[in-house]
């Protein structure tokens, strides 16, 4: 267990930089989940922080320690990756107990963490099988005991569930879960995966392009976003983004509108703005609820549905051309055409200036 | 319909064993035609030559020839010599010839590129071109023996090893197979704290089967082929192989069936080497797309 620091990390492969200067702080014992979408880097810094990519500039501490120039073993980290990475030559224990043999380790110690890291992981039975006779959850769990098993100061995950299918994932990811409460070793995950970020994550870090977008619980991602980005990236649907006019602006909130809305004052969550700005507001589908068609803010006729049992995703198109999605937590029955109303409480709505996606403080 | 298709099976099966069969026969018949001559007296087997009956044991049969040859030649002195040289250089060729590779495939160094461009490049020199230079360059090189310092390495078995340990195809070979390896494999190893020699040793040495069977096969018979390198190199009888040996045989009037004597059993080791290799050579062509 240990903290990991990340002071204004740079990576360049050639003229092309890739991890444009972050800092992250990780704490003892914290599950930190790296998220963004393809490209974005969150495995480079992985593998920097594994000492699989060099450090192009700045520091990276795990303990106190700047480890920048030490190599991957004595860094004390282990590391899972997406492809899992284990030894097809050896059994299940040989590829349990490898890092142990690597560094000499007594025969009884080898035997007790090896049957420790398999009892935890459960999976007792498959220690003298080979790999080719592993399912893939069960190859997955294997690479996990292959680091548990080092008793490292904090575990690196690459995209681990990205090869399952989506039930073995979602078992996975509870165990992942669970392994990270019984452990309580710090723990960096990087994945495409939303889901996965907002269920496993004591810190979600959105990155894009290389650059740290916002840093913060998966609750204060959710419901306070710091950019246009982390908005539309978390939440399934994602967010609504509608092109407004500011109006006028008071302290903390400022009235929009558009064709389509109804002028509505909002909160602008520290950002300024000032009359006559272009802006967007961003209204999370789930917070949409239908109305008649003339009361409600937005107006629109229905263009799908999309049924899900517990859940209705409604596409719906405004009066102005543009389209909007709303989620209804019950099975509601619309068809495609009827007129409809779309009303939202304001104060959940979020305000961003009209300008790319860009980074704002946070 | 199935009846049809039942036919189209069966004859297509029929048109496959025949081709089969057909080459089959092109490889066996010199081979057979080789153990059979090695059985008859000379005047029948020229004889024979003319007729079917120079594939088949028939005739005046019997071991004589082999007898002849063992009496002319020093046969196992060659074998030994052969099997020891061949043998200690294919050794010798898979772990240098791997070790260069893995630094090409997984190491990053300056210039690695350049090295293994001339590495091939070499590929495309005949050895005739460079004899003569290493035969005037081995005859001057020193070597710590038994007697302390000497110089010159004609007439002994590292002349016939040593210049034939290291060669581009036998590292390409090994280049293309450990690139093919998933990278994971070796990082994992790296962060489980393996040094770059036990990722050798221990992860990628392991998986690298058929590759090292196929380099020990082209490896073997290169070596077990040798002519021209040992004819100008070694002029002692004590330390020649088989296939300079063969030149005893050669006289004015040459006793076939000495030679075919003699070539029969200086066959069988090749034979012997190649079927314990086999399934792992076949696994190796079938995998990289490399020829033998």
């Amino acid at each position: 267990m240990a903290t990991v620091r990340l002071r204004n990390l740079r990576k360049s492969f050639g003229a092309v930089e890739v991890i444009k200067g972050v800092d992250i702080d990780i704490e003892d014992g914290e599950f930190v989940v790296f998220v963004g979408p393809s490209g974005c880097g969150k495995s480079t810094l992985l593998r920097m922080i594994a000492g699989l990519e060099d450090i192009t500039s700045g520091t990276l501490e795990i303990d106190g320690v700047t480890v920048n120039d030490l190599a991957p073993k004595d860094r004390g980290i282990a590391m899972v990756f997406q492809t899992y990475a284990i030894f097809p030559h050896m059994t299940v224990r040989e590829n349990v107990a490898f890092g142990l043999t690597i560094a000499g380790a007594p025969r009884a110690e080898k035997e007790r963490k090896v049957a420790e890291a398999a009892r935890i992981l459960q999976m007792e039975h498959l220690l003298d099988r080979h790999p080719s006779q592993l399912s893939g959850g069960q190859r997955q769990r294997v690479a996990i005991g292959r680091a548990i098993v080092r008793d490292p100061k904090v575990f690196l995950f690459d995209e681990p569930l990205s090869n399952l299918d989506a039930a073995l994932r979602m078992d996975m990811r509870m165990e992942i879960g669970k392994l990270h409460q019984n452990l309580g070793a710090s723990m960096i995950y990087v994945t495409h995966d939303q889901v996965e970020a907002m269920t496993l994550a004591d810190k979600i870090v959105v990155l894009k392009d290389g650059e740290v977008m916002q840093t913060g619980t998966p609750m204060e991602l959710y419901h306070n976003p710091a950019n246009l980005f982390v908005a539309g990236f978390l939440g399934a649907p994602s967010m609504n983004f509608i092109k407004v006019e500011v109006g006028s602006v008071g302290p903390g909130q400022a009235t929009v509108r558009t064709p389509a809305l109804d002028p509505i004052d909002v909160p602008t969550g520290g950002r300024s703005f000032k009359g006559g700005d272009k802006a967007i507001l961003a209204v999370r589908p789930q917070y949409l609820t239908p109305t008649a068609p003339d009361a409600g803010m937005l107006h629109g006729t229905v263009a799908l549905t999309e049924r899900l049992g517990a859940e209705t995703v409604i596409d719906v198109t405004l009066r102005d051309g543009g389209s909007i999605i709303a989620a209804i937590a019950e099975d509601r029955v619309l068809k495609p055409g009827t007129e409809i109303g779309l009303s939202f409480d304001a104060a959940k709505a979020h305000l961003f200036a009209d300008e790319a996606l860009h980074t704002e403080p946070h | 319909m199935a009846m049809v298709s039942a036919e189209n099976r069966g004859l297509r099966l029929a048109v496959r064993y025949a081709v089969l069969t057909l080459v089959a026969i092109i490889f066996i018949f010199p081979l057979l035609f080789m153990v059979m001559s090695s059985l008859k007296p000379q005047a029948q087997l020229l004889a024979d030559t003319s007729s079917l009956r120079a594939f088949l044991p028939v005739g005046d049969i019997s071991l004589q020839n082999y007898t002849d040859a063992f009496r002319r030649a020093p046969v196992v002195t060659f074998m030994i010599n052969s099997v020891l040289v061949t043998g200690i250089t294919v050794l010798l060729s898979l772990a240098v010839c791997s070790l260069a590779a893995f630094s090409f495939a997984f190491l990053e160094w300056k210039g690695r590129g350049v090295i293994l461009s001339v590495i091939l490049a070499t590929l495309i020199i005949p050895f005739e071109t460079i004899a003569i230079p290493l035969l005037l360059m081995v005859s001057q090189l020193p070597w710590i023996g038994w007697n302390g310092l000497e110089f010159g390495w004609l007439n002994t078995y590292r002349v016939q090893i040593i210049p034939w340990v290291a060669d581009g195809l036998t590292i390409f070979l090994f280049v293309q197979y450990f690139r093919d390896l998933p990278r994971e494999l070796i990082e994992a190893a790296r962060v489980e704290g393996a040094t770059w020699f036990q990722v050798y040793w221990r992860v990628v040495m392991p998986l690298a089967g058929p590759v090292i069977a196929t380099a020990a096969i082209l490896k073997f018979l290169v070596m077990y082929n040798q002519y021209l390198w040992p004819l100008i190199v070694v002029q002692q009888e004590s330390v020649r192989p088989v296939m300079v040996g063969l030149g005893y045989f050669f006289q004015l009037n040459t006793a076939w069936g000495e030679v075919m004597a003699y070539l029969t059993v200086i066959t069988l080791p090749v034979l012997a080497f190649y079927l314990v290799l086999q399934r792992a050579f076949i696994a190796s062509i079938a995998s990289t797309g490399v020829k033998g």
